[in-house]
């Protein structure tokens, strides 16, 4: 342990500056906010909750950008987790949130302590959490330290949702080599709850008690926060400490004992916090913040595991699986039988105070004294610089690549083997998907769809965030993303209702990360008021970096959607022979940042065409309108490989095969013009479908008994054998993994 | 006071698949001369009193740590303390 | 009929059965505590799956001292109906209810599919509304499923018909002689590890677990009726 400098001292030697806070920050807080230097223990305090992580105070000016609003919000941005009204007095409860950088470190913790801590922020709301996504992005399985990550990453995400008995019953899985050094974690929980059981992260009424409930306080994950803040380096081993290790027998007592507390004893109970980030230090200043009150904690309270911590330590310890709250006046011994009850220890340490101070006493001595605002509101926003990337504007100059010399079939079979094509069964089986017996589909269809028991109704979820397109074009990028989406729901059967982020960049003081940001929202902003849906949560996760190396600008969208009739939810699969096959949406050459590029080309380059938001929605609801009016046997979105692999898609794991003749050429096949579906539909429906559809349905084919595809394109004809194209799309990850190379 | 470790293994005639990958990987990375590796694990028991050390070892182990359908175990004294 | 259904710390499947018995298949039941230690009024016992304790020592090891467990111990030897799933086969056997042990799968992880399963004795209380031999489909969703018995033990059970199901095309975790699921001598504790209350509608798919719900049922009536 660094012995303790004094004020004077971390004045002179500026420890703070391997902290993450600037000297211009430091000379702000001390002269401005302060007025005297800061100790220690502050400086600590003040390093951490001014980390990008924790303020957010270089993503902020652009998150502005996002609607926030809606008739359906119950709670937007700012508390653990959004909230939107589902009717019935009930609400659904989502967020999904980033654990990149731990995972890289440690990926079987790193993985399964993200998991835990968007459990928490969940049922801090006062939800049942009822279903976990997560969206992984990997490094090519070429390399024995990827194929660990993989292994690992998944490990802790089964690990700890199986035991939480919380399903996992959707996601994704991509792999490019840029996610090689810094894969990406980004981990969704949704819950449901009654909407008188709705909670707050809020600490007010003087005299109440803060109390710490959960696992005991060690040394791990000190400066986790500011961790997460800053770029990866190979050499920077020492790091590992900074990485927590999960409890999820511990939360899933921690979760039926505040889902007790916040569904029968409300009368006890001020506000709920998760100790999630920076710790005690920012659950405690946020919950005063948040209702403009004072606070005065008592170190030596806090339950502790290791002797001999320092307040510093304390306060920023990311020990997993702890929440704070605030209980009214007179009522902490009942909460502590209830937790007790659990085996879980409650302790009061502290009080809500009168006035705006946030005071913490260790060992006797007063350690921290400063205004609670000058820790949450007053951080120094950071305007960043924006320049456009130097390879968009060259990209511009160039050629547009198109698919030459090509072997139809051959290059179908080869593309189903492609990782991120191919079939994720053996990642999606080892999470337990059904547990708590709600989910009607589960991994492997466009969206997870669960039923809402006693009512008819079901919600649709999924994740969404391709970098490639991103990358090439981060405006329409952005837009693609949320459509996707919402396509993804429309072909459940769901209408999209809001949607949580997630958005992965590096280091945004470089000026073409932050215009990628920058520019990535302003699309993904775009799509979601063309959609009329809001964004009521998320997380940002900067400086995915190794040695400098930047990730593909990655913005997760997570989306729930709701089905009015659970009965008419849809899936990807074909049902009947005889349905007759409908592409929706038209197909032009779209191969920037495509499957088929990637995989011919090794890289991705070219520009996307802008797209027609209302017209796209406009599509979307098209769609909506014959699923729910129960016209389809299915629906599958178009989306990585085209048409060729979605038609492929729909086969497996049936008996059914197809006949299919496309105005297309055989490239086209594997364009991923965006806004297009596959959808089959009973000849009885046929006229009523194609009415509803007006032009926008192209007759392409019939689903056939026999498992055999022949498929005519304006190039040839093909006979495709889908029994082979099957176990070489399900045999691609598990032999890629099993592979020495 | 007396610091005991109580090694849990499986017996001789159970199928330890970890212990089989864990080989195999082993052998892969240049170990040709590794036979067989097999996973156990192991409980440092500190304990106040030590008499009839044997007995209470066994006891715990019995009514506990050890599932005697699979597994079966040992003890060493790793210290002792006045 | 009324079914206890039995809660440990790190229970997750207990709404899953719960919800079976009472959603689906309209037979009362209750939640029992683990603290609790009486089964007074109950005519059978459920133990669900899920990660008692953490799955820490060994899968079941800890909750087998659970205050319920003399009750269950009771219950059982007075011949009522106990049933356990996943987690509770587990403790089933670390309880010494049920012969043998549960190991970690063969392929070291955690596996949720659906598989298929015979069923080798209809002649038990919560079989007899299948036919013997029928092949049905039923969901796992553990990381500790090998079943494992020593020879002479293995051999009882053959010969006793007390493996109730058997995985019929694929063993899915390494268990000796495929089996799924066995009673104990007398027939009356059933213990496997798929989930068929994971299985009871149509809207998730798969009805197949449905009719050992009802075998339990059906063989209700039959004594009430011979009274």
């Amino acid at each position: 342990m660094t012995k303790k400098l004094t004020p004077e001292q971390i004045q002179q030697q500026k420890p703070y500056l391997a902290w993450g806070l600037s000297e211009k920050e430091y000379d702000y807080i001390s002269q401005r906010l302060l007025g005297r230097l800061p100790n220690y223990t502050e400086t600590g305090l003040f390093a951490v909750m001014w980390s990008e992580h924790c303020s957010y105070k270089m993503s902020k000016p652009v998150l502005r950008e996002f609607p926030s609003t809606g008739k359906r919000v119950l709670q937007g941005p700012g508390e653990g987790a959004g909230i939107l009204d589902i009717g019935d007095q009930q609400a659904v409860v989502f967020k999904a949130e980033s654990h990149n950088h731990p995972s890289a470190v440690e990926p079987y913790e790193g993985a399964a302590t993200g998991v835990g801590g968007i459990i928490r922020d969940i049922f801090s709301m006062g939800a049942r959490p009822i279903a976990m996504l997560d969206s992984l992005h990997f490094g090519e399985i070429d390399q024995p330290r990827t194929k660990y990550l993989i292994n690992e990453i998944v490990a802790g995400i089964g690990g700890y949702g199986n035991c939480m008995g919380i399903p996992t019953v959707g996601g994704e899985t991509t792999f490019d080599p840029c996610y090689t050094g810094n894969p990406l974690v980004n981990a969704m929980c949704v819950g449901l709850m009654d909407q008188a059981d709705m909670q707050k992260g809020r600490a007010q009424g003087i005299g109440n008690a803060v109390m710490y409930v959960g696992a005991k306080t060690g040394r791990d994950g000190i400066h986790g926060a500011t961790f997460a803040s800053a770029d990866f380096a190979d050499d920077k081993e020492t790091q590992r400490s900074a990485v927590q290790v999960g409890d999820p027998f511990m939360e899933k007592l921690l979760l039926e004992a505040c889902l007790e507390l916040t569904h029968k004893h409300q009368d006890w109970l001020i506000g709920i916090q998760d100790m999630g980030a920076a710790g005690l230090v920012s659950s405690s200043c946020e919950m005063a913040a948040k209702a403009d009150s004072g606070m005065e904690l008592e170190l030596d309270q806090v339950p502790q595991r290791e002797p001999g911590m320092s307040a510093y330590e304390i306060m920023l310890s990311e020990s997993q699986e702890r929440m704070l709250l605030c209980i009214k006046k007179g009522f902490e011994k009942p909460v502590q039988d209830l937790f007790e009850s659990y085996g879980l220890e409650a302790v009061v340490i502290g009080r809500v105070t009168a006035g705006h101070q946030y005071i913490l006493h260790h060992q006797g001595n007063k350690v921290t004294d400063i205004p609670v605002s000058s820790l949450t509101d007053d951080v120094l926003e950071e305007q960043g610089t924006e320049v456009m990337p130097s390879r968009l504007q060259q990209a511009a100059l160039q050629p547009v690549w198109q698919p030459t010399e090509f072997d139809f079939a051959a290059t179908f079979y080869q593309m189903l083997q492609q990782p991120t094509i191919a079939a994720k069964t053996s990642i999606t089986q080892t999470y337990d998907s059904q547990v708590r017996t709600n989910t009607v589909v589960g991994p492997g269809s466009d969206a997870a769809v669960l039923r809402i028991r006693r009512t008819t109704k079901g919600l649709a979820m999924t994740t969404d965030g391709n970098g490639r397109f991103v990358y090439l074009n981060p405006e329409i990028g952005g837009k693609l993303a949320v459509l996707e989406a919402a396509a993804n729901l429309v072909a459940s059967g769901a209408e999209p209702l809001g949607i949580t982020d997630c958005l992965n960049y590096g280091d945004p003081h470089d000026p073409e990360v932050y215009w990628e940001l920058h520019q990535s929202v302003k699309g993904m902003a775009a799509a979601c008021r063309a959609l009329e849906i809001p964004v009521i949560s998320g997380n940002v996760s900067l400086y995915n970096e190794t040695n400098q190396q930047a990730i593909y600008p990655t913005p997760m969208v997570g989306m729930v959607g709701l089905i009015n009739d659970i009965q008419k939810y849809e899936t990807i699969k074909l049902k009947n022979a005889g349905d007759k096959l409908f592409l929706i949406g038209t197909t032009t050459d779209d191969y920037a940042g495509s499957e088929l590029q990637k995989m011919l080309q090794h890289e991705i380059s070219g520009q996307l065409a802008d797209i027609d938001l209302k017209q796209q929605v406009a599509g979307l609801q098209q769609v909506l309108h014959a699923v729910q009016a129960g016209l389809t046997s299915s629906v599958h979105d178009l989306s990585e490989g085209g048409l060729a692999i979605a038609l492929a898609e729909s086969t497996f794991a049936t008996d059914l095969g197809l006949q299919v003749t496309v105005p297309l050429t055989d490239a086209q096949l594997f364009s991923e013009t965006p806004g297009r579906f596959l959808i089959s539909v009973a000849p009885a429906k046929v006229a009523q479908f194609t009415e509803l559809m007006q032009d926008k349905a192209l007759l392409i084919g019939e689903v056939i008994p026999q498992k055999k595809f022949e498929l005519k394109t304006l190039t040839a004809t093909y006979q495709l054998d889908l029994l082979r194209a099957q176990k070489l799309w399900e045999d691609a990850i598990p032999c890629l993994m099993k592979s020495k190379a | 006071m007396k610091k005991v470790r109580i090694y849990v293994t499986y017996k001789e005639s159970v199928f330890d698949p970890q212990g089989e990958t864990i080989t195999t990987a082993v052998k892969s990375l240049g170990f040709p001369q590794v036979k067989e590796i097999n996973v156990g694990k192991f409980f440092d028991v500190t304990l106040l009193e030590t008499a009839d050390l044997d007995q209470t070892i066994a006891a715990i182990s019995e009514k506990l740590l050890v599932n005697f359908n699979l597994e079966t175990y040992h003890y060493q004294v790793l210290e002792e303390q006045k | 009929m009324r079914v206890a259904v039995v809660v440990f710390p790190g229970s997750n499947c207990d709404i899953d059965l719960y919800e079976a018995l009472t959603s689906v298949c309209k037979v009362e039941a209750a939640y029992v505590s683990y603290q609790q230690d009486n089964l007074a009024g109950f005519d059978a016992v459920m133990l669900p799956g899920g990660f008692s304790y953490g799955d820490y020592l060994r899968c079941g090891a800890i909750a087998r001292f659970s205050n319920i467990m003399p009750a269950i111990q009771q219950f059982a030897a007075q011949g009522k109906p106990v049933f356990g799933t996943c987690n509770g086969f587990q403790i089933l056997t670390e309880a010494g209810l049920l012969p043998g042990a549960l190991k970690q799968n063969d392929s070291l992880k955690f596996v949720c599919k659906t598989v298929a399963l015979r069923v080798e004795n209809n002649q038990t209380v919560f079989t007899n509304q299948y036919q013997a031999g029928e092949v049905i489909q039923l969901p796992i969703a553990h990381a500790d499923g090998s079943y494992y018995a020593d020879q002479e033990t293995l051999a009882a059970l053959e010969a006793n018909h007390q493996v109730v199901f058997r995985y019929a095309t694929e063993n899915p975790n390494g268990s000796l002689n495929d089996i799924a699921g066995i009673t104990n001598r007398r027939g009356n504790v059933l213990g496997m590890m798929p989930h068929p209350e994971r299985a009871v509608e149509q809207l998730l798919g798969n009805t197949d677990g449905l009719r050992l719900f009802k075998s339990l049922l059906a063989g209700q009536t039959i004594k009430e009726a011979a009274h």
